[in-house]
């Protein structure tokens, strides 16, 4: 069962506003991702009930789109930019390095739940490749150098515990 | 229109008008701080009623933002921070002395550019419908509500000859004709935003800076082909050009350019966003469609084309954004004045968004026929740290990477596909001698295994076994066979694939094993990857 909060009543009122249609799927995951930061089991099945879909369904078109999330987030976001301008300006390496000083994976979260570290396709921002996103922030022009301090620095200066 | 007269008489009244590009670009330098540092020493200075700050959408020059232009003059300031903006207005504003030292001088940027698309990027406030009227925005829509009928609009864009800027370059005015022409109603319009091509961004800065330009687009191929709703279909990534649109639909619904009765005619026509989510394949047109009706952007076989069976089986126009941008200037001047720009099969300009190893990267208008020697060498201002050439990736990753040999190539279409590159959404990516071609190739590979929908087998599963191919390759592991391998399963991904994604995917594949073979053949007959990129010599090859 979904908590019974304010994002859930948010929820169901945006339900109500598309009617419960079917064809509104996409922007109900939109609205539902937007309220909860990614979806659990829970969340698509309350979906899929409302909208009279098989969970499957919505399952399906959930994974299928990179931009949600199934996984619960760390507490600070790590979003490496890997369009073309970015990887051909050496960004894998940076990648690379987070992994290995925090280890954790690409797509993954330290086993605390601090820091998650993503890959994304292009920020659109290759004028000033290489571009790594922390948290809100992106940092252009980016070296491992400075994106470790960075990562170091939200993290409130001490390093992941990692098990 | 009134509206625009007294806008323009408002901006008349102001000595100085300063654009601060706040698109996404600038932002992350810092351009909202500048924005601020301005609007602050303007009125540190006293200086509000003789000078107007404006934040406006992208100028191109990309590289040394947050770029700032002072108009009268159009001086282009670069790099510039908020104490650089206090030094402006004090000098150049209050006392007429432009600062030499802090302007941007690289002319040769915009010298062989010419911007029709992007005719008011960086020059109005995106947020603002009134600044965009008041530099002549729908007009077009005025002219064609009172002077023309439908057909007349089609005929006038089959006779400026734009093609479709997403990437076919089909006619777009026969296109038109299709839809206008095919049974059913309602009929409906998707401007396709979803540029999900990494190292792309044109559109989104069209988005940013203009967006008008790109609903106006919309209501004007509307009353052509005689739709009455529209979808602009844009990445949720985007969230400046998300907001900036939003903005844009409420402003043009308030002042009635769009809902019922637009102008006081019976013309009626709504506009909604959707937003994508993250899915390469959502810019293939019968995929778009999918995705807007909530499902799993999946392509589905043509004919029946979108034309007569789209959005929810009505008759459907899908066309790119800056397409649509075009379309305002063609009502306006006429089918003929756009037919002269360009090259004579292809007409117009081209965005593209500029970028790599290069000195000046950023969002570019070239006109078409131009070549790709004038766009590296002249706009780009050549390869990065004087480093030599290598290649140039034209079209995205399911573009080609194209050689110096064939840097006199001109831009259409046509030769972009006979060197086995196509348009795609333009992008440009400069490679420079760094890099290894092979795992460039792999890079792209690898990108179109994840994106590819699985619903073909050629694309789904052919694009996995030349994916394994090519990581042996890169290990060291490469055998000779592997080369035939890779041509013939390319060639047959090609053919057989269901959409746009696998029959371009190949594209990167095909083009390295053409014109840079024998870097595969270092990396296979000799174990040594030229650009010390996979494996750096024999030893390390054979361990891995």
């Amino acid at each position: 069962m979904l908590k019974d909060d304010k994002r859930l009543s948010m929820l169901e009122e945006f339900l109500k506003e598309h009617q419960y249609q079917k064809g509104a799927l996409l922007e109900i995951l939109h609205k539902a991702h937007e309220l909860y930061g990614y979806f659990d089991e829970t969340l698509l099945t309350f979906i899929s009930e409302h909208l009279n879909f098989p969970p499957s369904h919505v399952y399906g078109v959930a994974s299928f789109y990179n931009f949600f999330k199934l996984k619960k987030v760390g507490e600070h976001v790590v979003t490496a930019c890997m369009g073309t301008a970015c990887y051909v300006r050496g960004v894998e390496e940076i990648i690379s390095a987070i992994e290995r000083e925090f280890n954790l994976e690409r797509g993954e979260s330290t086993s605390d739940g601090k820091l998650s570290l993503f890959v994304t396709r292009c920020i659109g921002a290759c004028a000033t490749a290489p571009n790594i996103v922390v948290d809100e922030e992106v940092i252009g022009k980016a070296t491992k150098e400075v994106v470790l301090r960075k990562i170091e620095l939200v993290l409130g200066g001490e390093k992941t515990e990692t098990s | 229109m009134k509206l625009a007269e007294t806008e323009l008489d408002l901006q008349r009244a102001y000595k100085h008008r300063i654009n601060v590009c706040c698109s996404s670009g600038c932002v992350h330098f810092g351009a909202l701080k500048v924005l601020k540092a301005f609007e602050d020493a303007i009125k540190e200075s006293d200086v509000q009623k003789e000078c107007k700050v404006a934040r406006t959408g992208c100028l191109g020059t990309c590289s040394v933002g947050p770029a700032v232009v002072v108009e009268p003059g159009d001086y282009i300031y670069q790099s510039v921070t908020p104490e650089k903006a206090r030094e402006i207005v004090r000098d150049h504003v209050v006392l007429g002395l432009p600062l030499k030292h802090l302007l941007y001088s690289n002319e040769v940027f915009f010298k062989k550019q010419r911007r029709l698309v992007l005719r008011n990027a960086g020059k109005i406030d995106p947020l603002r419908i009134e600044d965009y009227i008041a530099n002549g925005g729908y007009s077009a829509l005025v002219k064609c509500l009172t002077k023309m009928s439908p057909q007349e609009v089609i005929d006038e864009v089959s006779v400026s000859g734009l093609r479709g800027r997403g990437g076919a370059g089909f006619q777009t005015g026969q296109k038109w004709n299709f839809v206008a022409r095919a049974h059913g109603s309602p009929k409906y319009i998707v401007a396709n935003l979803d540029e999900g091509d990494p190292g792309v961004f044109a559109n989104r800065t069209l988005a940013e800076a203009d967006p008008h330009a790109i609903i106006e687009g919309m209501l004007l191929a509307a009353h052509a082909i005689g739709a009455d709703r529209g979808y602009i279909y844009i990445r949720a990534e985007y969230p400046l050009a998300v907001q900036t649109l939003r903005k844009a639909l409420e402003q043009a619904t308030s002042l009635n350019l769009v809902g019922e009765n637009i102008l006081e005619t019976t013309f009626k026509f709504d506009v909604e966003l959707r937003l994508g989510a993250g899915a390469f394949v959502a810019g293939e047109e019968t995929a778009i469609l999918a995705s807007i009706e909530g499902l799993r952007a999946m392509p589905r076989p043509r004919p029946p084309y979108p034309a007569t069976s789209g959005l929810w089986r009505k008759p459907t126009l899908i066309q790119n954004v800056e397409t649509l941008a075009n379309i305002p200037l063609i009502v306006l001047n006429g089918g003929e004045w756009f037919s002269r720009i360009g090259s004579p099969k292809c007409t117009g300009t081209k965005c593209f968004s500029l970028t790599g190893d290069i000195n000046n990267p950023g969002l570019i208008e070239i006109p078409m026929g131009i070549t790709l020697r004038e766009v590296v060498f002249e706009i780009g201002g050549g390869v990065r740290n004087n480093r030599a050439f290598k290649a140039v990736l034209v079209g995205g990753p399911s573009g080609g990477c194209l050689p110096e040999t064939l840097l006199d190539l001109q831009i259409d279409y046509e030769s972009l596909t006979r060197a086995g590159a196509i348009m795609g959404s333009g992008g440009i990516v400069v490679i420079d001698d760094k890099s290894c071609m092979v795992d460039t190739a792999k890079f792209f590979i690898d990108f179109c295994v994840e994106e590819s929908c699985g619903k073909c087998s050629p694309c789904r599963a052919g694009l996995l076994k030349v994916k394994r191919v090519f990581e042996g390759i890169i290990r060291g592991k490469g055998r000779t066979e592997d080369l035939l391998i890779l041509e013939k399963s390319s060639v047959y991904i090609r053919e057989a694939s269901l959409c746009g994604l696998g029959q371009t995917a190949p594209n990167p594949v095909l083009t390295t094993l053409r014109y840079f073979r024998d870097e595969y053949a270092s990396h296979i007959v000799d174990k040594i990857c030229p650009a010390g990129k996979c494996f750096k010599n024999k030893k390390e090859a054979s361990k891995t």
